[in-house]
């Protein structure tokens, strides 16, 4: 609705996929590092475990105002669920980015990216759990207020040694998806 | 501590426990509830780290008398909570208005009544923080619609507290205390920060409820002064009295110190058009829904608007709004009031327009955030 410059990411998928995490990863990097301002909030309640999970980051040039998101630019859905409640929400020219390894319809819309995510992870990382974080390097590839090596930069503060360096091989990994 | 400025992604909860330590507190007793959990959760964390005091208490009762006897003790303190546990707080509220203690407590307000609903945001308990205590009294009420102003009102908040010794209550939204924002905080040791007096005086000469102060100096217990503090009203060696003068003195002067400092405690912030066709009144998170609205009504349209947000809820800023309603009455067809209760500051601001200017209110009581739109509808729904 508004012709400035704010970006809304909704990152959504089931209770325990690290969307939250993957949210505050989000907004630290593109904030801290990347100098936009960003808003960052959740879905709480019963909701937040199982069924459909959201959390939504705000990016922007320009001081942001309204916290929530209103018509998505970009729409990540990890589970099928997610992606039928939410897709109405992405904008026309908005992107879809879904997870194939649980996303098996996908709505027809003209900006898609499927990858299987989740499988990806597995097979490469060795652990789903770094799927968030594979889908964050894909994310970096897709939106032109998240950089790699912001997100690089915001792992390195938050993460210890020992899961230091899966989490930025699976940031190559997924970025390595978007050509 | 930091040295210098803090760039930092922060929860508005989180903001509320940051700008308490940096204000000097050094003690809380809570009882987690959700939406205001996360300040209990990081006060846990940080307060053991500047050798303060971090308790969790039974229940809300317990909680905001803990904070109160730790006052006493010359310990800043703050306890946080919602609605149901503001509900339980407010024997403790008033008791810290009559022994006038100073102490701080965050009401993050979420949907009601009763346990309602825990995780929504709402702005129902306006009139209670003011209200929800019995007997005639003052008391003061903050609001913030950010982030960073979550932080800079707790330091405010603490500083009116011992300013003024009296209960210091902020309120706040979930929308706002669970969002998270990007914000400068300041070097903590650029803050203004305000101490209670001690007294000076040899223990035999000291009267801590001499009337002849507006704000009475109170020694901390332990410091070597002897000293009576109670719930019945006291005369000015702080026993129990019910003679008429000092019943008048007393009550007097507790309500006075803050009714006559209203210039230095009423804080509003007036954004936008100097010669508004409408005026639109906000507070906590709908302020952020105002401002979205008035982007897209310059956008599309040639209105002026103005936009009052109010620091201060309580005492209201009377005179603030009176002079502000003069200003604008000329060019002025209407102020809106948006909030998320059916009316609460609504109210107030009719009391003080006088029927000076037309008023428009949208209130939403569904556990979500007002939209832009409803506000943009009100505003443009004027003629020029």
């Amino acid at each position: 609705m508004n012709s400035n410059r704010r970006y809304e990411i909704r990152l959504s998928g089931s209770g325990g996929q690290g969307l939250i995490m993957a949210g505050i990863i989000l907004a630290e990097a593109s904030s801290l590092y990347g100098g936009y301002n960003a808003i960052q909030s959740q879905s709480y309640g019963p909701e937040a475990r199982g069924g459909a999970s959201k959390a939504e980051v705000i990016i922007s040039p320009d001081e942001i105002f309204f916290p929530k998101a209103q018509k998505l630019d970009l729409l990540l859905s990890l589970s099928q669920d997610a992606c039928d409640k939410y897709y109405h929400d992405l904008k026309g020219d908005g992107i879809l980015v879904v997870d194939t390894t649980y996303v098996k319809a996908v709505p027809h819309h003209e900006r898609v990216y499927a990858h299987p995510f989740t499988r990806i992870a597995i097979e490469k990382m060795g652990k789903a759990i770094v799927t968030n974080i594979l889908c964050l390097g894909a994310l970096a590839g897709i939106v032109k207020y998240v950089k790699l090596e912001h997100l690089k930069k915001t792992l390195k503060d938050r993460l210890p040694e020992h899961l230091l360096e899966l989490n930025l091989k699976a940031l190559d990994e997924g970025h390595g998806l978007i050509g | 501590m930091a040295n210098k400025e803090r760039k930092m992604l922060l929860q508005g909860n989180e903001a509320c426990a940051l700008g308490a330590l940096d204000a000097g507190c050094r003690f809380f007793a809570g009882y987690p509830i959700t939406p205001s959990t996360e300040i209990a959760e990081k006060l846990s964390e940080e307060l053991p780290k500047v050798g303060g005091r971090f308790i969790q208490m039974e229940d809300e009762l317990g909680s905001i008398c803990a904070c109160i006897g730790a006052s006493a003790m010359g310990r800043k303190s703050l306890t946080s909570t919602s609605g149901p546990g503001f509900s339980l707080m407010q024997e403790g509220i008033g008791y810290a208005c009559c022994t006038e203690m100073p102490v701080v407590i965050v009401n993050v307000m979420r949907g009601g009544p009763s346990t309602g609903l825990p995780t929504a945001p709402a702005q129902g308990d306006v009139q209670q923080a003011r209200y929800g205590s019995h007997g005639d009294h003052e008391i003061i009420v903050l609001s913030a619609s950010t982030v960073a102003e979550c932080y800079h009102q707790t330091v405010r908040a603490f500083n009116l507290a011992e300013k003024y010794r009296t209960p210091v209550i902020m309120l706040i939204d979930e929308v706002v205390a669970h969002m998270r924002q990007n914000v400068v905080l300041p070097d903590a040791k650029d803050l203004e920060i305000i101490d209670r007096k001690h007294p000076q005086v040899h223990p035999d000469w000291y009267h801590p409820y001499d009337n002849e102060n507006q704000v009475p100096v109170l020694a901390d217990f332990g410091e070597g002064y002897r000293y009576h503090v109670t719930g019945l009203i006291h005369d000015e060696n702080g026993y129990p009295t019910t003679v008429t003068e000092e019943v008048t003195a007393f009550i007097m002067r507790i309500n006075r110190k803050i009714s006559e400092n209203v210039d230095d405690i009423c804080r509003i912030e007036y954004l936008g058009s100097a010669r508004p066709d409408v005026l639109v009144v906000a507070y906590g998170s709908v302020m952020l829904t105002a401002q979205e609205a008035i982007l897209k009504v310059k956008e599309k349209h040639k209105l002026n608007v103005g936009l009052v947000r109010i620091d201060t809820l309580w005492p209201f800023p009377d005179q603030l709004l009176d002079k502000l309603i003069d200003k604008v009455k000329k060019t002025c067809k209407k102020i809106v009031i948006a909030e998320m209760n059916f009316g609460q500051v609504y109210r107030e601001i009719e009391r003080i327009n006088r029927g000076r200017l037309p008023l428009d209110a949208y209130f939403q009581v569904n556990g979500e955030l007002i939209q832009p739109d409803a506000i943009y509808k009100k505003i443009t729904g004027v003629k020029k």
